[in-house]
């Protein structure tokens, strides 16, 4: 078997999986590829169904992922990979059959966590966002016209949610248990701006408590939901927002290093075992992968990004079928955006990983502003309100640990910067100081260099 | 010879029909210091780089002031300066406002509107051209259909062409970055064809002022600009702006178009055979045949250190586009014009927060002009080979291009 001929499997048939299969014929891989899928659905974007879908400008059926290439592929779709015989080197599905393999790419991303009471959660009008049925059936509700939406968290995915609902000229009430939202991504001081572009907005927001219970009319239908600070809020939908469940479970006793926090591997996305040993024929990619950054202390990152699901997979398919020499590792800058409240926001670096943060560009007042944060006095991340289009800039500051804060005048904003504590919630996992960057500008040119301290 | 003299050589007129060698030797010093301390950058990734750098000023104010004997610095007549030459935030804010009678979100269905004018006005001007054997594709086609589509779009009266061709050539010519002939009179020139311009244009508008027609001028007038930080004064420089700029490029981009075409029959052929291909031919045009040479208005707020070169703060900065789509580091094989290029994210726009405004109502303009002009004529070859060129360096195109053909098809 050499690298372009053999069986690969790829569980998982989402952005990731989809990508690599892609990346994997342009590669030249020639042999047998199979492509596993728990969801009946060709591959579709989820970005989508959190904003234009629920606002009637997308319709569903309309997000599935455009084809760079045609893939000769066995697609199992509506099937689940329920467990992984490394010895054997079989992938075991649900609908009974063995899949055999030589290499395997896992992709299998990540689910909506669910509302932890089932009861409560099968309430008719409790609904997450995750899936293309979710977002037909929250689309079908909000068309209905509720009398008032309760959001259940007020992470990206809550607050689009809220902005959705606004939008659409709808009560909305978001419960967050944090002190604003957004404040796990971005820290509190931009939690703050985007706590008060929500309640400009009319969004009923209330930081600091949690949905007690969910309580039916009596014939199933949701009616109301209670808040831990004694509130009880009369509602018909309840959209929970309570962020991911990574999908690892059916590799529990394979021997991989797969668990809550997703499947550790190396830079080259290669899974490690449980003793953290790398594997050579298995590989991982996209939200369920757990990889080390250099720019982040090689701390093991997992991200639900888009771009890096993207990212990933190409980096995995070209290591399924490329040689050692010939491997990259995976050193794109975790990037997000979202779309909320008519503002874009855009983070490059990982702003949590941070504990000072400094408006650089723009005005908080005018929502049109670039924020840079720092760790120890280097850059590590910088978030755009509606500037996103300097962004790549400052993702050549965190690449090259550049000081924190910057000391240059922009344009619009001379002077130093007022540099703010970044209030980052748990920072516990934050350590040492800058040792490498990241350099190359083609993906297989991009390298770590070791720094040396100044002075 | 020496890299200081590059930007004198680029601007002289003899390099005119061809400064690709120069841009060659440009990009062998990633900053290039010339004798008038200008620094000049021709390779992509450096232009990519300093357009999206937010320490780089578009505004003239922040040049040294020994340094500022930059073609177009001087007082304005008193009217306040276009976006092209701000900084954020006043930049953003009047460009934000422009936008809202131009694109999405606010305006999503002007360029497709104007776009179904566009054949109309592309076959009128073919037609009238038949019985000859012989045009001039600037005058008679690449100057009047562009200049048609602004007046359209803006609501300018294309019976007043007369006047304001003189001014927008005034314009123009102000800005030639050459050092030769007298470029005090020229920019006393510039500035008076543009403070006349701007009488003009403040007139239309206040013709539209409660009585809106549609065009982006009755939107812009009637706009509540009361909350957006954008004086009426800048409604009228902002306009005039748009207009030269919707004037001079296109014409570049449909000539430069034609002739590109004319030099390389075999893609003229597949491009009649395929017209579903024009929009790639057309973004490969902008990369091969920029309309828009350099960007001369960048200026370092502090120094800036860009592939291990520092430059100072202050000093005039030049990004040579057009160069760094020839870059082979980016393009392989930069000379050849291959509308099948793939990923051709070329500079032919710019780029950043002065990103060519106009470039979707630009690029479906060159893909109709184009797709129309090789469809209709039979047999075009070009009559002279140079054509004679336009004196700008950085709005560069044909100021005439003779074609002749057999006939004209229906």
């Amino acid at each position: 078997m050499t690298g372009r001929d053999g069986r690969i499997v790829v569980v998982g048939a989402s952005l990731a999986g989809l990508r690599a299969a892609e990346t994997l014929r342009d590669e030249g891989f020639t042999g047998s590829l199979t492509v596993v899928g728990e969801e009946r659905h060709e591959p579709y974007d989820r970005p989508p169904l959190s904003k234009q879908v629920l606002l009637g400008r997308v319709p569903p059926d309309h997000v599935a992922l455009p084809a760079r290439r045609p893939v000769d592929a066995d697609w199992r779709l509506g099937v689940r990979a329920t467990g992984l015989d490394l010895e054997k080197r079989l992938v075991r599905l649900s609908d009974g059959a063995d899949l055999p393999f030589d290499r395997l790419l896992v992709a299998t991303g990540v689910r909506a966590r669910p509302w932890p009471d089932e009861a409560q959660a099968a309430l008719d009008g409790v609904v997450g966002v995750r899936t293309l049925e979710d977002a037909r059936g929250l689309l079908e509700r909000l068309e209905a016209g509720p009398r008032r939406v309760l959001v259940i968290g007020a992470g990206f995915t809550g607050s689009e949610m809220a902005s959705v609902c606004r939008e659409r000229g709808l009560d909305v009430v978001v419960a967050e248990r944090g002190g604003a939202p957004l404040i796990g991504a971005l820290g509190g001081v931009l939690a703050e701006v985007a706590a008060d572009i929500q309640r400009a907005h009319g969004v009923d927001l209330r930081c600091g408590v949690t949905v007690t219970a969910l309580e039916g009319d009596g014939r199933g239908r949701l009616a109301r939901a209670r808040l831990s600070d004694g509130a009880a809020l009369e509602v018909d939908v309840a959209v929970v927002a309570l962020g991911a469940v990574r999908n690892t479970e059916w590799l529990a006793g394979s021997g991989l290093a797969a668990g809550p926090r997703g499947v550790a591997c190396d830079a080259g996305c290669h899974a490690f075992d449980l003793n953290g040993v790398v594997t050579d024929d298995v590989f991982v990619a996209g939200d369920v992968a757990r990889f080390p950054h250099p720019v982040y202390e090689y701390q093991l990152l997992a991200l639900e990004h888009w771009g890096n699901a993207v990212a990933q997979a190409e980096v995995a398919a070209h290591n399924m079928v490329s040689p050692g020499v010939r491997k990259r590792p995976h050193l794109s800058l975790p990037a997000f955006w979202s779309s909320q409240f008519g503002v874009n926001i855009k983070s490059l670096g990982v702003p949590s990983f941070a504990d000072e943060v400094a408006v650089v560009q723009g005005s908080v007042e005018e929502r049109r502003f670039v924020a840079v944060y720092g760790y120890q006095g280097r850059v590590t991340a910088a978030v755009a309100f509606d500037q996103a289009m300097w962004l790549d800039f400052y993702g050549r500051l965190i690449e090259a640990a550049a000081p924190f804060p910057p000391g240059f005048d922009t344009v619009g904003r001379p002077g130093k910067p007022e540099v703010l504590p970044a209030d980052v919630p748990d920072p516990a996992v934050l350590s040492h100081g800058p040792t490498v960057a990241v350099t190359g500008h083609l993906p297989d040119e991009r390298r770590v260099t070791l720094l040396r301290p100044p002075g | 010879m020496t890299t200081e003299t590059l930007l004198r050589r680029i601007t002289d007129y003899g390099n005119r029909a061809d400064p690709y060698p120069l841009y060659e030797e440009l990009r062998a010093t990633p900053v290039a210091r010339q004798e008038d301390g200008t620094r000049l950058v021709g390779t992509y990734r450096e232009i990519l780089h300093l357009l999206h750098d937010p320490r780089i000023s578009s505004d003239l104010r922040n040049r040294r002031h020994r340094e500022r004997a930059a073609p177009d610095d001087e007082d304005d007549q008193g009217l306040p300066p276009a976006f092209l030459k701000l900084d954020p935030p006043a930049h953003d804010r009047m460009r934000r406002l422009f936008m809202r009678h131009f694109g999405p979100p606010h305006s999503p269905r002007r360029v497709s509107a104007l776009g179904e004018e566009l054949p109309g006005i592309i076959t009128g001007l073919v037609d009238g051209l038949a019985g000859r054997n012989r045009i001039d594709v600037v005058d008679d086609f690449a100057y009047p259909f562009p200049v048609t589509v602004i007046c359209r779009l803006l609501g300018v009266p294309r019976e007043d062409e007369p006047r304001f061709h003189v001014w927008a050539d005034a314009v123009v010519a102000s800005i030639d970055p050459g050092p030769e002939e007298n470029p005090g009179e020229r920019r006393r020139a510039g500035q008076q064809a543009k403070a006349e311009m701007g009488l003009y244009m403040s007139g239309l508008m206040a013709d539209r002022r409660g009585s809106p027609r549609d065009d982006m001028l009755s939107g812009l007038v009637n706009d509540d600009i009361a909350d957006s930080g954008v004086e009426p004064v800048e409604l009228v420089t902002n306009s005039v702006l748009l207009f030269v700029a919707g004037h001079e490029t296109t014409v570049n981009l449909i000539a430069n178009g034609m002739l590109t075409l004319l030099r390389n029959p075999e893609v003229l052929a597949d491009l009649r055979a395929a017209p579903a291909a024009m929009p790639q031919a057309v973004e490969e045009l902008l990369r091969f045949e920029p309309p828009v040479h350099m960007l001369t208005q960048r200026t370092p707020l502090t120094d800036v250190e860009i592939a291990g070169v520092v430059i100072p703060e202050g000093v005039p900065l030049s990004l040579v586009l057009a160069s760094g789509n020839r870059d082979p580091q980016r393009f392989t094989d930069p000379d050849r014009f291959d509308p099948w290029r793939p990923d051709n994210q070329h500079l032919g726009f710019g780029g950043g927060v002065h990103g060519c405004f106009g470039a979707p109502l630009a690029r479906l303009e060159a893909q109709l002009a184009l797709t129309e002009l090789i469809r209709r004529l039979d047999s075009p070859r070009l009559a002279a080979d140079p054509p004679e060129y336009r004196r700008n360096p950085v709005l560069r195109g044909p100021r005439r291009l003779l074609v002749d053909f057999d006939g004209m098809r229906p």
